[in-house]
């Protein structure tokens, strides 16, 4: 069994497993003001303090939240909401087309619902945000713009985007920049304080630890209007009681990723670019999306042409050999991929991708695993394309 | 697997029989936001659900194949057209003739796969097509469209046992959709209301409605597509008849989109034409065959004999039989003890009274 989709979902880091369990088996609600209820703050604080270390950040700009989900609707709604509510000429939203849909749909609402107005950043062929259309939109609407969202690495093709570059050049113009940074903690350096990010979204299950929780790094200036109202938890940005074992296991996780990430990083780059050698060498015609340089060590994705991606998929899981065709919320049925689709690919390219990702429990022996069970389901697919 | 209760049980019983079997879903309407209005119809997301269930208990993979083009081209365009040409189609057959036995089959065998499994209630054994046991609930009328092709490709596991036994069944499996209540709407049609859906596509047109001894025209229609030989409600007349019997729906004229109306005994036929004749072994015959018909989905069966002729197949009713609608198919039995065999299929062009 080969599980190549570590970009879906991470298998739990050991640390984070037993940081878990022994914090679950704690009583007390972290805002209670009796003993047990310190005993759980000084869990989630503990927890705060060490996240707030592993990240560049202080520990009063950590939100812990319900996850990635939430967090990008917190910082995309939450800061457009509090700069229109400061100034109401900032109603405009700049974010790149190749967002996750936890970014991209909460942006269509505010254009939807709430009156924004909306400037998308086109990519280049590498899907790399076009950092001169982003010098031109901050040029002619400077005033206008509430923020900017471009998250730090796609999670579909693996392209690592230039947030320190874009923090330089909107901070002249007061503008906020939130970063969706899901898929890069633990694979690449990330640090809040050196990006110059208003609001960093980091979530537990894509890097070892639990799903379910999450955390915005939410810098102490930025004006942000809650989702969620109640307890007044989170610097009152994030009601709800806290999940003391999610949050103290997320924590671990954190500590385990970052501390580990240049190795981490140097054995799968190694790792993936055996694989992506190796397919090529299998099915020549296949296609590598991306930039093949500033991409994520654990990320292969690759366009198999004349084939549906859907089939290779079903006849690799049929193998043991679990892969994506494209970011998992799409699972049901097939939408060609809106990240390929901005990358200048036709519907029926974008509709040909795998996407092969690998973590801290990948081996050589899945990548082998693929490598052997490819041709035949290529070959298979392939035909029932023709039909 | 369309989440009902059928398709589950035969999907259990091919893994048991040692099939190595995949669970497919198809996804069929364009717009996947439209499933969620439906409650009724078979591809609305609670269906998807209740079949990915369905597939966790028997222990297979499942997957969604998204069939949504070919089928609105293939069964709803085709059904669209068919009632603006006058004819009455059957949806049901169309789609496992162009979809679950052609597009589905086609795209599995090209996967690896042997076979399509489906729910359906008939027999199929070495090629030869039987009615199922439950006489009640057979579908080898929906099915006698497939040639000998397609149907050695077929497997359907219910053949054997009546809808009360599948559901006991699927109930001892721990199948949850074992009381789900069975399907009886057009798919597509979510809120039943074909003539709606017809007029929508088609748009009014109005015409004449006109006695069919006299030639008078009797009343106005809106779109002679929503109506079917044979119908008798709904014809929208003031004026009662000269001899005060109800009127029915003899004919409908595409051309001259006009309705032709008359009495009941007007109605019978004894000589039905056809044509798209299907030999189900695959075997052509010239010479004219004993048999019994049968001239709509759950209808009565007619004794006759029937005559084929290349493309095209005539039969004679041994007794008139009423209702007889252009587009709906003709399927040829051979009455068996083991279950009446499927000789041939072909679709209705027109019938008299010889």
């Amino acid at each position: 069994m080969a599980y190549l989709d570590h970009a879906a979902t991470t298998p739990m880091l050991p640390d984070a497993l037993e940081a878990y369990v022994a914090a679950a088996a704690h009583l007390g609600n972290a805002s209670a003001l009796h003993a047990a209820g310190r005993g759980a703050r000084r869990l989630v604080e503990e927890a705060r303090e060490s996240v707030a270390a592993d990240l560049g950040a202080r520990p009063s700009e950590v939100i812990f939240t319900g996850g990635g989900t939430e967090s990008d609707n917190l910082a995309v709604k939450g800061m457009f909401w509090g700069r229109r509510d400061a100034d109401p000429a900032r109603r405009r939203v700049v974010a790149s087309e190749i967002e996750h849909h936890a970014v991209l749909d909460a942006v269509d609402w505010l254009e939807r619902h709430e009156g924004a107005a909306v400037s998308r950043l086109p990519v280049d062929a590498g899907g790399r945000i076009r950092m001169d259309v982003l010098a031109d939109v901050l040029a002619e609407h400077g005033d206008e713009i509430a923020l900017v969202t471009a998250m730090w690495a796609n999670n579909e093709v693996g392209t690592l985007q230039p947030i320190s570059e874009m923090s330089a050049a909107t901070e002249q113009h007061g503008i906020p920049v939130h970063t969706d940074a899901i898929q890069a903690v633990g694979q690449v350096p990330v640090d809040f304080a050196a990006s110059g990010a208003a609001a960093l979204t980091v979530t537990g299950h894509k890097l070892g630890g639990p799903a379910g929780v999450g955390l915005l790094l939410l810098g102490r200036d930025v004006p942000v209007t809650p989702l969620l109202h109640g307890g007044g938890q989170e610097r009152d940005v994030r009601s709800g009681t806290l999940d003391v074992p999610g949050i103290v296991s997320f924590a671990a996780a954190v500590r385990v990723a970052v501390a580990e990430q240049a190795a981490t990083a140097e054995r799968l780059t190694r790792l993936r670019d055996d694989l992506i050698a190796r397919v090529r060498k299998a099915v020549p015609e296949a296609i590598l999306n991306g930039d093949p340089v500033d991409r994520l060590p654990g990320n292969a994705h690759l366009s198999f042409p004349g084939c549906e991606g859907d089939a290779i998929l079903m006849l690799l899981d049929a193998a043991g050999v679990q892969c994506a065709t494209g970011s998992a919320c799409n699972a049901g049925v097939a939408q060609p991929s809106h990240v390929l689709l901005a990358m200048g690919a036709d519907e029926t390219l974008a509709r040909s991708t795998l996407r092969f990702s690998l973590g801290h429990t990948s081996t050589q022996e899945d990548v082998d695993e693929l490598i052997e069970a490819l041709p035949t389901a290529v070959e298979r697919a392939r035909a029932a394309s023709a039909t | 697997m369309s989440g009902g209760v059928d398709s589950a049980v035969a999907a259990a019983r091919a893994a048991e029989a040692g099939h190595d079997v995949t669970g497919v879903h198809l996804a069929l309407s364009r717009n996947p936001q439209t499933y969620r209005t439906g409650a009724r119809g078979c591809c609305t997301l609670e269906d998807s659900r209740d079949a990915r269930r369905a597939a966790d208990v028997i222990g297979i993979p499942f997957y969604v194949w998204d069939m949504a083009e070919r089928f609105h081209e293939d069964v709803v365009d085709d059904f669209v057209a068919e009632y603006a040409a006058g004819r009455t189609p059957n949806p049901c057959l169309r789609c496992n003739e162009k979809i679950k036995f052609a597009a589905v089959l086609d795209r599995a065998v090209a996967l690896g796969f042997d076979a399509v499994v489906t729910g359906h209630h008939a027999r199929i054994d070495a090629g030869v097509l039987r009615r199922s046991v439950d006489l009640g609930k057979d579908q080898s009328y929906v099915l006698a469209v497939l040639n000998s092709g397609q149907l050695s490709r077929a497997i359907f596991p219910l053949g054997d046992i009546t809808k009360e036994q599948v559901r006991a069944e699927a109930a001892e499996r721990g199948l949850a959709v074992a009381d789900k209540p069975d399907s009886h709407d057009i798919c597509f049609i979510a809120d039943g209301d074909t003539r709606g859906f017809l007029t929508e596509r088609i748009g009014a047109k109005p015409g004449d409605i006109v006695d069919g001894e006299s030639g008078e025209v009797l009343g106005e229609h809106n779109g002679a597509f929503a109506y079917t030989v044979g119908q008798r409600h709904g014809l929208g007349l003031t004026r009662p008849a000269a001899d005060g019997r109800p009127r029915y729906v003899l004919s409908i004229t595409p051309v001259s989109n006009t309705v032709t109306v008359g009495p009941r005994e007007a109605l019978e036929v004894d000589v039905v034409h056809s044509n798209r004749l299907v030999w189900t072994d695959g075997v052509a015959r010239t010479e004219p065959i004993e048999c019994e018909v049968q001239l709509r989905a759950h209808g009565e069966v007619h004794a006759a004999t029937v005559v084929a002729s290349g493309d095209t197949l005539t039969a004679h009713l041994r007794h008139p039989a009423r209702g007889v609608s252009a587009g709906q198919a003709i399927v040829v039995y051979q009455p068996d003890s083991g279950g009446d065999v499927v000789i041939a299929s072909a679709t209705i062009t027109g019938a008299e009274r010889g």
